[in-house]
């Protein structure tokens, strides 16, 4: 119910006063967990992308919720618009900007109360985006994205998530009187008890809120579905059209060279490896007894040959390698070597990596000016 | 239903976002008793004094704290009128109906007797601590947002641990409304005056739910222009709030006496 705003009924903004404090306190923690886990999830999906999108999305939620939609008998109702929040963006999407629109409403509107923020926010933004998506995935499953099907899906689910909401409101009134009462038996709070709390709540939106949102959310999608298709697709459609998300530069390259890193400094650990690579043999293993046995034992029994094939005695002087055996010359230590290898090997692939970057971005510059 | 009743009406709903915003920031500029101290103080008292509201039982406790609310108001330019049209109608019209069942319906001892039907003591009890708590609560926040520029209040929320991420968003979401309400007020107007004859309601219906699909568009489409806008200014998802708030010696004495009022008020009404 809206109290202060523009005088509307219908939508369930539950003001200061309401709710007893440890209704409250209880609603925002279970409203916090759906925040943290939304920000979460769409910060893995969205990176940097997330603020932008979320924020104006969330404008686009509250002016939606301004709308006066005619409703079938002469009257007019409110949307809340956390159905194509949740179509567009995904349940996790919709929590966070349709929670950013109710807090701006109750901020600056006073529709809704500071201290009833949590249990707004956990009636319309979270079990509304879940009812709405879980609602939208079943009736709309593998149906084309232009069919019919959806767009009955969407109307669907825009009824049935508001009426959720409507539901979870009315059974946080109708608790107050149980819980919350003097010793005389004044309800100290929302003053209904659940039997009457229940039904007053549940009339209004299943006769007339439910179908404001349910119009709204089956007549978005049947204007997308002819105008812009691929943001039915969810976050993923926003992925394969012109959105592009990209992965901040500078945490990437940070994990990539920690990872360079940390595998250089185990490069040591190939001195514990026992026995002989299979087909990695040099002219001499085939002299050496020992060698000859290791050869023998990863070759299923079979013995190597007694002298040292042709082809490779003339083609092993062809090339001398600057580390043989992993270190160089001058290192004694196997353990200094492997390490020396390590560095030298990733020096040299930055080179390349950097001298190739810079011909492909001269590339690119000479492809722009043309 | 006029034919034009559903336009009309939202268009009238717009104008009236946009003139209580206008309304808002012409009061930040008078000289008050809230507008001389931190923004901080001011959402941190308002909030506290909110919650003391809430958690106090007793009828005279809240009372008192609907006194010191109107108190506040005045003493931060506020007019008398203003409360009474922009707040204490309103929450009557509102909780007011909501409430007067509850003198009836409200199981106790029988006080008197309205055609034959029992009005409790009770009853009484409960409607008059609900109306007069949201009275109380609505009056401080209205004169809390009357009295500092919005941009201060969502910086202020950065007092009480609101993550910057979300700040970020809100003060991004609160600019685009703006944009937006002016948007889909230029597609209504448009649309209105286009039209000669009268709309069915199914018709009233599409288009409402084209302009809405088309403000999800342009939605759409400025989250990715406002994102590049971003990241050419360099944004690599760190973000830091620029606050140019100072704590002066009165902005001490003032979140002082607004915790302890709050603080006494939630003893004495347990």
């Amino acid at each position: 119910m809206s109290i202060v705003g523009d005088g509307r009924a219908g939508t369930m903004h539950i003001p200061d006063g309401y709710l007893s404090p440890s209704t409250c306190a209880t609603c925002y923690a279970l409203a916090a967990g759906g925040w943290y886990a939304a920000l979460k999830r769409i910060r893995r999906v969205l990176f940097t992308r997330a603020i932008p999108l979320i924020s104006v999305f969330a404008a686009f939620c509250f002016v939606l919720m301004m709308f006066n939609l005619p409703l079938p008998g002469g009257t007019t109702g409110h949307a809340v618009g956390v159905t194509a929040a949740t179509i567009v963006l995904g349940p996790w999407g919709a929590i966070l900007a349709t929670s950013i629109a109710i807090a701006i409403q109750a901020l600056f509107f006073g529709d809704g109360g500071i201290t009833t923020l949590g249990a707004n926010c956990l009636n319309m933004a979270i079990v509304g985006a879940f009812v709405a998506y879980v609602v939208y995935r079943l009736l709309s499953a593998s149906s084309e994205l232009n069919s019919r099907r959806r767009v009955i899906a969407a109307a669907i689910a825009g009824y049935l998530s508001i009426n959720a909401s409507a539901f979870m409101a009315a059974v946080e009134f109708g608790i107050q009187p149980m819980l919350f009462h003097d010793a005389g038996g004044t309800p100290l709070y929302a003053p209904y008890p659940l039997h009457i709390a229940i039904p007053a709540m549940m009339i209004g939106h299943l006769t007339l809120a439910g179908f404001a949102e349910a119009f709204i959310s089956g007549g978005m999608v049947s204007y997308l579905q002819k105008v812009n298709p691929g943001l039915l697709q969810g976050l993923a459609g926003l992925q394969q059209g012109k959105i592009e998300f990209r992965v901040p530069a500078n945490a990437g390259i940070k994990n990539f060279w920690l990872a360079v890193a940390l595998l250089m400094m185990a490069a040591p650990l190939g001195i514990l490896a026992v026995g002989t690579a299979w087909g990695e043999w040099s002219p001499v293993d085939f002299s050496s007894l020992q060698t000859r046995a290791q050869i023998a034992a990863v070759s299923r029994g079979q013995a190597p040959p007694q002298a040292v094939p042709a082809g490779l005695q003339k083609l092993s002087s062809f090339w001398t390698a600057p580390f043989p055996n992993y270190a160089p010359a001058f290192v004694k230590s196997p353990h200094l070597g492997y390490l020396l290898s390590a560095m030298f090997g990733v020096g040299l692939f930055g080179v390349l990596s950097f001298v190739a970057s810079v011909v492909a971005r001269r590339r690119n510059r000479g492809e722009l000016n043309s | 239903m006029s034919r034009h009743f559903f336009i009309e009406s939202t268009i009238r709903a717009f104008a009236r976002a946009l003139s209580r915003a206008l309304a808002s920031e012409q009061l930040v500029a008078r000289r008050g008793l809230l507008q001389a101290l931190d923004p901080r103080v001011r959402v941190i008292g308002v909030f506290s004094l909110v919650l003391a509201s809430t958690i106090s039982r007793r009828f005279s406790v809240i009372a008192l704290l609907f006194v010191a609310a109107v108190l506040l108001a005045l003493s931060s330019s506020v007019r008398l009128q203003t409360l009474i049209k922009r707040v204490w109608l309103i929450v009557l019209g509102f909780t007011g109906v909501i409430a007067l069942p509850a003198i009836f319906i409200t199981p106790g001892i029988t006080v008197a007797s309205l055609g034959g039907v029992a009005v409790t003591q009770q009853g009484l009890r409960t409607a008059a601590l609900l109306i007069l708590r949201v009275e109380t609560a609505v009056t401080l926040t209205t004169t809390l947002v009357l009295c500092t520029p919005w941009t201060h209040i969502l910086k202020s929320l950065r007092a009480v641990r609101v993550p910057t991420e979300i700040i970020t968003m809100l003060t991004m979401t609160h600019r685009y409304i703006f944009l937006f309400i002016e948007t889909a007020n230029q597609m209504f107007e448009s649309r209105q005056s286009r039209m000669i004859g009268t709309l069915s309601g199914p018709e009233q219906r599409r288009v409402a739910s084209r302009t809405a699909g088309v403000l999800l568009s342009k939605s759409i489409d400025l989250s990715e222009e406002v994102y590049l806008a971003m990241q050419s200014r360099g944004f690599r998802g760190d973000m830091q709030l620029i606050t140019e708030f100072r704590m002066q010696a009165l902005d001490y004495a003032a979140l002082a006496g607004f915790l302890a009022l709050a603080c006494a008020a939630a003893w004495m009404g347990r």
